[in-house]
């Protein structure tokens, strides 16, 4: 696999990051401790690099109908400078990737402009699904993740760090940005002004903004914002607490709860398809027919919340069991160093998937109870 | 870089061994093991009377991440485990050769050991 650096890896060499390959890219995992980091995001601010999630434009006049057709949402629904949260999704229904669909303010001809953020190690893959789609469309699919960074402020410090940056005037953009929007912000790095796309769809549970920024802008500007962030209790934070947080937050991750063998509604993910839509898109037949056969309610597993009765930890691909019977299978998990027992996201039978049913894990030979919990774990207090 | 102690033996699972032989050794694991693993939240110590076997598992160490087996690096019966770490598994990070040791052993056998030279020369530890 080709090994990928972001253009802030100097950036983490001189925080002290030790790194991991995520996606084929060389990301920093931590830079100290991931317990300190992560609770430095739920007290305070985290400053993250996620260079490595993609960035695929996508305009012209038949914009939001090739979207409608290519992913699992009603994108051409979204309203100018919002986001959606949808799935591209395979014929049979299985899920490519999941990703997020901001409607930027038009193209100067007045055509429709998107843009689209699948995860890292998808992005290739979406962006290839995409243009494949877009045959039949007046559309313009253009894949800029190589040349795009990725700069996140999370914690509930974030706002008032970054507005450090934003000239006065341009305050109220910031402060009235709502949760799933995007806007196009001046920021001053080092005297010199950029305008740049700033979104607030903070995957950790808290409140944070994402930057998207030209690879040459983003040292500058990830050094502006760690200066801006002194006496606020910004930290670089790295993927370690990144999976801790999303985790916490009951947030799917590619790879884990999300796979080509999965569906929409075996992940809960089911009001994220728009059956309703007029427009064919690919996957609709599966997925109607995955819904009529009640996958994910009556029938086959479905991915719950393990809250951990002990002290130790449930992992991905850990058996779940009920009475000794093989019942489902661990994602993701670990101890919650927010909440302080262990959390896991597992798919499990459906008629073992009510909330409150006590179910094993097997640890490794020894079975330990989990109770199935409500997601998210944590929920932040406004 | 990652602390190895110069007085100290090492295996290649990564535990130290207090060197002097006289009476019970203390065991710990190395900083190069408690890096790599993360922050320590749980570990899983053998039990005090009971005997562990040089090269096999005798416990547990979890971090935020993964789990690890955590192997014996010599064989003897277990006079001793350290309760501060059982309730505080963070002191494995912040001081792995002290306050974060493990448990002693009466050792009647060693098993394959290296020098803290090699153990830094095999894993890039910091003598």
């Amino acid at each position: 696999m080709t090994e990928n650096y972001t253009a802030l890896y100097e950036q983490h060499k001189k925080a002290g990051a030790s790194f991991t390959d995520f996606g084929g890219w060389q990301m920093p995992l931590k830079y100290d401790s991931e317990l300190a980091e992560h609770h430095a995001i739920r007290n305070a601010a985290g400053l993250f690099d996620l260079s490595h999630m993609g960035e695929i434009w996508v305009a012209g006049p038949d914009a939001g109908a090739f979207l409608d057709y290519a992913l699992a949402g009603k994108l051409s629904a979204i309203a100018v400078g919002k986001a959606k949260y949808s799935l591209i999704c395979d014929a049979d229904g299985g899920i490519i990737d999941d990703l997020i669909t901001y409607r930027l303010r038009a193209a100067a001809d007045g055509t429709a402009k998107y843009l689209v953020v699948p995860n890292a190690g998808n992005a290739t893959k979406v962006a290839a699904a995409l243009a494949e789609r877009a045959a039949k469309f007046d559309v313009a699919v253009e894949d800029v993740s190589a040349e795009t960074s990725l700069i996140a402020v999370q914690g509930p410090n974030a706002e008032e760090i970054l507005l450090q940056l934003v000239p006065a005037g341009q305050h109220s953009l910031v402060t009235e940005l709502k949760y799933y929007a995007a806007v196009e912000v001046r920021i001053t790095v080092d005297g010199a002004v950029q305008t740049l796309l700033l979104a607030r769809t903070g995957y950790t549970g808290e409140d944070g903004f994402e930057i998207y920024v030209p690879n040459d802008d983003a040292p500058g500007l990830w050094e502006a914002l760690l200066q801006a962030g002194e006496g606020h209790g910004l930290v670089p934070a790295g993927l370690a607490c990144r999976d801790s947080l999303r985790l916490e937050a009951g947030m799917p991750l590619y790879g884990n709860e999300l796979t080509r063998q999965v569906n929409a509604y075996a992940a809960g993910l089911g009001p994220v398809v728009s059956l309703a839509k007029e427009s064919d898109f690919v996957g609709k037949e599966a997925l109607a027919a995955i819904k009529a056969a009640g996958v994910g309610s009556t029938v086959g597993q479905k991915l719950v919340g393990l809250k951990g009765t002990g002290r130790r930890a449930a992992r991905g691909h850990y058996p779940v069991l009920k009475d000794g019977m093989l019942v489902g299978e661990v994602t993701s998990g670990q101890p919650s160093p927010t909440l302080g027992y262990p959390v896991a996201m597992a798919y499990v039978d459906v008629e073992h998937s009510e909330v409150g049913t006590v179910l094993d894990v097997d640890l490794r030979g020894k079975a330990e109870p989990f109770e199935v919990v409500a997601l998210p774990f944590y929920k932040r207090s406004k | 870089m990652s602390k190895v102690v110069s007085e100290l033996k090492y295996s290649a699972e990564h535990e130290w061994v207090a060197a002097d032989g006289a009476g019970p050794v203390g065991i710990g694991i190395s900083a190069v093991a408690a890096d790599a693993l993360g922050d320590i939240v749980y570990v899983d110590l053998p039990e005090v009377g009971s005997t562990v076997t040089a090269g096999e598992t005798c416990g547990e160490v979890e971090s935020t991440k993964s789990v690890s087996d955590l192997y014996a690096p010599v064989t003897g019966e277990v006079t001793e485990i350290n309760d501060g770490v059982v309730a505080d598994p963070a002191l494995i990070n912040s001081d792995p050769y002290g306050a974060g040791w493990l448990f002693k052993v009466a050792v009647t056998d060693e098993g394959p050991l290296m020098s803290a030279e090699e153990y830094a020369a095999a894993n890039g530890g910091e003598l």
